[in-house]
């Protein structure tokens, strides 16, 4: 028996509006409210409702017998609350069904997996109760932003109690080995990773509507064969695709409605051999093959299946560290708007715009790119940022700040360490030996005093109080570590 | 081939661009008689045959100077018949006339036109005369397709053509429209036309200019291709410039004249100077807008990060790009424009208007909308501050610049001959 596992990521970013440089300091509106309007309404008129609606006849149709699942992103969410409260609805009745599941992603759709550990499950928790909150429905599977994914990320997920991970079967990593089975995860094994079968996926994706295809026109008869075709030990077909596939990167003249209407149906006349799954279900019932080791995070993007077209060159580069620059401090701020501000700026798609590759690999990147190059793109998102920037005070001396408290913060916290690892060795060495001259109270004594300044130095704020804090923690510590070597080597002696 | 100019002795771009074409016509093995008003002598004829227009004899000498070579020989004829003039270049150009007369007059034997030397209302004139020579010359060698460049020429590419009936391809490097708005010289229409008509196949340097050849001179959309240009190799040392003044440069480097569009960047610097005092922008080159530019910019009270320069000449030109931080071509109609490139090669970030040719074939370039103003500011302010960018245009276009091959255009126009002779 094959499962067969259909998921669709729904995404739509807040684009940026054109923001010119004599915006910087006065204006900070940095999204495009009307062309975002636009773009959902187009994509909700081609694609959302009239799909929704014709999966919900299909899951009434075949009644428990047919799954798919979802996958929405938070900002997708926050302008479907915004401008299409019609396709929350219809989402809303699919999840009624029982038979959608939604996953769980980055609120923000964003690339943080890759940069930062607890924003990234931050981003996750509050997409998760969003989730929740609207559809009344716990995510238990993860899939990250463009299906990127390594070890680790799949291990700092699971700490968040996620058992599953959607993943591509990219060929760099599988080699001679099928995606068709679940796999787990070698850093935490009781991970199940479910890898995406990119050439049935791009069938549909990618070549449906192609007429220079050789397998044009494709009709869900002949794509259910390919299922069936496929090695019988095969145990699972995972489909995963962007939902904007139906009616609007594959025109409803394609007849994609209609692929997808007799889709359940052919794969449904076959009981033995298929039937439908969604994610959760498959990593409860099936049991990893053998481990996936992917070091280096993969995406389902482009031929090479890796992070190039966000962060390939070094435009990229260079807007998405100056963008994480700002993490700690936002973290610290308390204004909501901001931090909203800020994870909209973190969706991926503002670096796929500024991407040099769709010079050579064509229509896929420029697909809803607002930009004629990746070069405007890039000017336009470092004047989003810099005025972002300056709007909530984040300067380049507060970074240095920020950054030599953390070093000041690290060091306090080895002399501590230091500090404690003599304090116990001289400890045992007083036990042991017999007592000798009061200079060892002393310094003990010091010692304390010592870690209490550092303690009290922790309130973050006062970085001038700091300094001289540090100043004479460090003294207090030479002194402290001179006279209890000292003290050592007499021990010793003795 | 009929042209007007070839280097050194080039007033704009033209003369760049034939030379380039024939050297790359030559790497595929194609013989070429190179036909123009006149040959100063130290002209690069190693791929070709120069032929002075002012030294063919109307009783069927040809001019010999001493430097025959294989595969292109060089004809002069003698007038100052360059459509794009600056008052500086015409008056070095007259003067340079003035200094080869005498040479001139005794290489050449026999019966001549004497061209004018003057630009102005002879200069119906001489494209006749020169056509006639056309004509002579064109029965007196060997050949197998006639290729003129540039509306000056058309009447001898068609003469040529009626006293040979061999095949004539003109190649469009401007148009008038380019050149005067829509002020048209209705006489150079006239001719441009009837060349284009009377030609068997047409070449544009863009799919810019095509478009202006088939919507304003009616031509079957079928009967013209684009070759672009391409950029000649420059082996070269780029001498490092050191720079003497603390501030970024932002420079303009052609003709001001209305078709460069020079007041769309006076526009843009007044835009970023509001924001950013760290910055200069210098205005190369000479026109008849220069003037009103100055005044411009006086009355708008950037004097005082806004220069001028003047015309410059080869190394001067190489300096200047040497100093420069970013280049802008704020074109408002450009039939290619080679000078973006040149930038580039040296390393500058370039902004170039969509309104140009060289756009259709440049991927690490910002293009803008000439008069989108708030664009080419914002373009020029990212330039200057965000140091990814100009690292990844350092990376990326001299490299870029360097793919572009006479070669390759050289190919495709061998197509063209080819499809024009019906192989």
């Amino acid at each position: 028996m094959k499962k067969v596992c259909i998921y669709f990521q729904v995404h739509q970013p807040y684009r940026l509006r054109t923001y010119r440089f004599f915006d910087i300091g006065l204006n900070h509106n940095y999204f495009d409210d009307y062309a975002n309007r636009n773009y959902i309404r187009r994509i909700a008129e081609r694609c959302y409702l009239p799909a929704n609606q014709l999966l919900y006849e299909l899951i009434t149709k075949y009644k428990g017998k047919f799954k798919i699942s979802f996958s929405l992103s938070g900002v997708f969410i926050d302008q479907m609350l915004e401008y299409a409260p019609d396709v929350l609805e219809s989402f809303q009745r699919l999840a009624k069904t029982k038979q959608v599941e939604f996953l769980a992603e980055t609120y923000s759709h964003s690339l943080v997996s890759l940069k930062d550990k607890v924003e990234f499950q931050d981003q996750i928790r509050a997409h998760s109760a969003k989730i929740e909150e609207l559809f009344n429905y716990k995510p238990k599977v993860f899939r990250n932003t463009e299906l990127v994914y390594s070890n680790q990320i799949g291990a700092d997920v699971f700490e968040l109690g996620y058992e599953g991970v959607l993943a591509e079967g990219a060929k760099a990593v599988l080699g001679w080995r099928s995606p068709n089975f679940v796999y787990a995860n070698p850093i935490c094994p009781k991970q199940k990773v479910l890898l995406r079968n990119f050439k049935l996926s791009d069938d549909i994706a990618f070549r449906f509507s192609n007429q220079m295809w050789d397998q044009w026109p494709l009709t869900a008869e002949k794509y259910v064969s390919w299922f069936l075709a496929h090695d019988s030990k095969d145990e699972i077909i995972n489909i995963f695709m962007d939902y904007e596939t139906i009616g609007e990167h594959q025109r409803a003249e394609s007849g994609i409605f209609e692929f997808l209407r007799y889709l359940p149906e052919e794969v449904l006349k076959h009981p033995k051999e298929l039937e439908f799954i969604t994610p959760s279900e498959a990593i409860k019932q099936l049991k990893p093959i053998s481990p996936i080791n992917v070091e280096h995070p993969t995406s389902w993007a482009d031929e090479e299946r890796d992070l190039t077209a966000w962060l390939g060159n070094d435009l990229q580069q260079d807007a998405f560290n100056k963008l994480y620059e700002m993490q700690e401090f936002i973290n610290m701020q308390q204004d909501a708007e901001i931090k909203k501000i800020y994870r909209y700026l973190q969706t991926s798609d503002h670096f796929y715009y500024m991407s040099t590759k769709w010079f050579s690999d064509g229509e896929v990147h420029k697909y809803f790119n607002p930009f004629g190059s990746p070069y405007e793109a890039y000017i336009n998102f470092r004047n989003v940022l810099n005025d972002f920037m300056l709007y909530t005070g984040f300067t380049c001396d507060i970074r240095h700040d920020l950054e030599r408290l953390k070093k000041v913060n690290r060091r306090q916290e080895e002399i501590i360490l230091e500090l404690k690892h003599l304090l116990s060795v001289t400890e045992k060495n007083k036990k042991r030996a017999v007592p000798k001259k009061k200079s060892t109270d002393t310094s003990s004594i010091k010692v304390d005093k010592a870690e209490k300044t550092v303690t009290k130095s922790k309130s973050k704020k006062e970085t001038t109080k700091q300094k001289d804090t540090q100043k004479s923690t460090q003294k207090a510590s030479e002194k402290s570590t001179s006279k209890t070597t000292q003290k050592k080597i007499n021990n010793k002696g003795n | 081939m009929f042209g007007w100019e070839f280097p050194p002795h080039i007033a704009g771009g033209l003369g760049t661009a034939c030379y380039g074409l024939t050297k790359g016509l030559a790497y595929h093995g194609v013989k070429i008689d190179f036909v123009v008003p006149k040959v100063y002598g130290d002209e690069d004829q190693q791929q070709i045959t120069l032929h002075s227009a002012e030294g063919v004899d109307l009783t069927e000498k040809v001019v010999n100077f001493g430097k025959f070579y294989e595969q292109m020989r060089y004809f002069e004829i003698g007038a100052n018949i360059v459509p794009y003039l600056s008052p500086e270049e015409f008056s070095i150009l007259v003067g340079e006339d003035v200094a080869h007369e005498s040479a001139k007059t005794q290489k050449v034997l026999g019966r001549k036109f004497r061209f004018s030397g003057s630009y102005g209302k002879d200069l119906m004139l001489e494209v006749s005369r020169y056509a006639i020579v056309a004509a002579a010359l064109a029965r007196q060698l060997d050949f197998d397709i006639i290729h003129a460049h540039d509306w000056l020429t058309y009447a001898a590419g068609v003469a040529a053509k009626r006293a040979t009936g061999k095949p004539l391809v003109v190649h469009i490097h401007a148009t008038e429209f380019d050149r005067s708005g829509e002020n048209v010289n209705q006489q150079v229409y006239n001719i441009e036309r009837m060349g284009m008509t009377e030609a068997d196949l047409v070449i544009s340097v863009s799919n810019f200019t095509r478009q202006i050849v088939i919507s304003r001179y009616g031509i079957p959309p079928e009967k013209v291709i684009t070759v672009h240009n391409a950029v000649e190799a420059d082996e070269r040392e780029r001498e490092q410039y050191k720079k003497y003044l603390p501030e970024k440069i932002v420079t303009f480097l052609g003709r001001i004249t209305y078709q460069k569009g020079p007041d769309y960047f006076v526009q843009a610097a007044v835009k970023v100077l509001q924001k950013d005092q760290n910055v200069r922008f210098v205005m190369a080159g000479s026109g008849d807008m220069l003037n009103r530019i100055i005044h411009n910019v006086a009355s708008l009270g950037i004097a005082d990060k806004f220069h001028f320069t003047g015309f410059l000449r080869g190394p001067e030109v190489t300096k200047m790009f040497a100093m420069s931080d970013v280049y802008v071509m704020p074109s408002v109609s450009e039939p290619f424009g080679i000078s973006p490139l040149e930038a580039m090669r040296s390393n500058v970030p370039v902004i170039i208007s969509k309104q140009s040719g060289v756009a259709e074939v440049l991927k690490h370039a910002i293009k803008v909308d000439f008069w989108d103003v708030d664009a080419m500011a914002d373009a020029i302010y990212g330039l200057l501050h965000y140091r990814a960018l100009s690292r990844i245009f350092k990376n990326y276009g001299k490299s870029e610049v360097d793919s572009l091959k006479w070669d390759n255009s050289a190919a495709k126009v061998i197509q063209v001959y080819q499809k024009a002779l019906g192989l």
